[in-house]
């Protein structure tokens, strides 16, 4: 049961997170497990609303830097012990990811890559096109080069994480508030001090940014700059099927991917190169475009031609929250005590929430930053000690 | 004989009954009914039942019908296949079609 929060809000709390999503849930569950009382959430629209709620609910082990797969290991570990550890049913399933590229060139970067996975105990292995079929039987293999495979990565169903997450909080005491905007911050020499909503205020000195896409105009509230830009992404849902795809299908080469979901849809996306790159403006922006659906189609059409009859049901956009090497910022600033930040997932919030949740209610509740925070705190921008992957698709 | 269903979502097969069922798990905006059931999610992307889903939610709200927040509406109007949308051109950038802010 998740209660609707009407009234104002508690005049105390020791930490506020702002934010109701896979980031701000997992964080307030884990911290009250540590111990913590008086957690607030502050969800400006529902459950679920912004990035998490929109994406496609990929959850994948396949990466290019070895910190990336170790967290990734870390998420899957959770995740498959999820649907328990919350006492409910989140829908995660193991159908694997199937990474195809289109091009020669990549073939070595995807060995590499595959290697790299192997020596993390990660189970990927290199592909060539006739062995996709095995896997994906329709698939149409006259454009592809190799691909990798990777039977433990999978999908869930972000509304039933969030929801399962919501549920779980809730035993734990922890107060959600959604339809609650934060108009302000207060913070002074010795830290945050209060947290200022359209339903009140709450003295606090412990304020957690866990807005995703509005992350970084919160931060600008108590005066820190965060690098992150944000970038619309579209998706679409098609009518339910039969169960015919166990892997979600992700191209390297045009960034389309598809899985198919428990309910039996194709749940699909595909980046497009016309929105504006890291250079250029951000566009807070969730208009869907019917370029989008054609370019979506068409690649999915070329990749899989069985669906042509298929119908589209719906899309819609979501906003990604994006740094410049597209891994999240977490931890706090220094001479800011009690404020922090788990933010900039750059489109992969859902896959690493509950892992960077959990390490980070142990940071806030302890002081101890582990390898994780310590490697992905805000000063790596300006010291330049950035690891970017290969392997950011979509 | 068993109780007659009411059916608020003929596409779906969403229940009245379930509807305020799900009401009463915690899902109080019809966005998180919509997930939650299926509601307004079938063939008929909730033509046939986003009123009435409304309806129900303000009697059980205790709230007037227009206070009640309705479901983004979603593209395209009616369900296409992937072969329709696959032979358009593809549009320049910037052809947004929904407000969805």
């Amino acid at each position: 049961m998740i209660p609707l929060s009407s009234g104002p809000v508690p005049v105390t709390a020791d930490a506020v997170i702002i934010g109701g999503g896979i980031n701000g849930l997992a964080t307030a569950r884990e911290l009250a497990h540590q111990g913590l009382k008086n957690i607030v959430i502050l969800e400006k629209n529902y459950i679920g609303s912004g990035s998490t709620g929109r994406c496609g609910g990929g959850i994948r082990q396949q990466w290019t830097t070895e910190e990336n797969i170790r967290l990734a290991q870390e998420s899957v570990a959770m995740y498959e012990n999820m649907s328990a550890d919350l006492g409910y049913q989140v829908f995660f399933r193991q159908g694997g990811y199937l990474m195809i590229t289109e091009s020669e060139d990549d073939l070595p970067a995807l060995r590499e890559a595959v290697a790299l996975q192997n020596r993390c105990d990660v189970p990927t292995e290199f592909l060539q096109p006739a062995e996709c079929r095995k896997i994906v039987p329709d698939l149409d293999i006259s454009h592809l080069k190799g691909a990798t495979f990777c039977p433990k990565d999978g999908t869930a169903y972000p509304f039933a994480v969030v929801w399962g997450y919501a549920r779980a909080c809730h035993r734990a005491g922890v107060n959600i508030f959604i339809r609650t905007q934060v108009t302000g911050i207060t913070a002074d020499d010795g830290g945050i001090r209060t947290v200022h909503t359209d339903r009140g205020d709450i003295a606090t000195g412990r304020v957690i940014n866990c807005a995703g896409p509005w992350a970084r105009a919160l931060a600008a509230m108590v005066g820190v700059q965060l690098p992150n830009r944000q970038e619309r992404h579209e998706i679409m849902v098609s009518e339910s099927l039969k169960p015919f795809l166990d892997p979600m299908v992700i191209s390297i080469t045009n960034g389309i991917y598809f899985s198919q979901s428990l309910r039996g849809e194709i749940v699909g996306g595909i980046g497009d190169p016309a929105e504006p790159g890291l250079e250029g403006p951000s566009r807070f922006d969730t208009r869907s475009q019917l370029r989008f659906a054609v370019r979506f189609a068409k690649a999915l059409v070329r990749h899989y031609p069985r669906a042509a009859q298929v119908r589209m049901m719906r899309q819609w956009a979501g906003m990604y929250d994006v740094t410049p090497d597209h891994r999240p910022i977490l931890g706090g600033v220094p001479g800011l005590d009690g404020y922090y930040h788990i933010c900039g997932f750059s489109g992969h919030g859902f896959m690493l929430g509950p892992v960077t949740g959990r390490r980070m209610a142990r940071h806030i509740a302890t002081g101890e930053a582990d390898d994780i925070i310590t490697s992905l705190s805000l000063d790596r921008f300006a010291k330049g000690d950035l690891k970017p992957d290969a392997f950011v698709v979509g | 004989m068993s109780k007659p269903k009411i059916f608020l979502c003929r596409c779906e097969d969403v229940t009245l009954d379930e509807f305020r069922e799900a009401y009463r798990e915690g899902f109080t905006e019809l966005e998180s009914l919509k997930r939650y059931t299926g509601v307004g999610t079938g063939f008929c992307q909730g033509k046939g039942c986003l009123s009435e889903s409304a309806g129900e939610l303000a009697v059980l709200r205790n709230i007037p019908p227009g206070e009640v927040r309705l479901t983004n509406i979603r593209p395209p109007a009616e369900p296409l296949t992937f072969a329709q949308l696959a032979a358009l051109d593809v549009p320049p950038a910037g052809d947004d079609v929904e407000d969805d802010s």
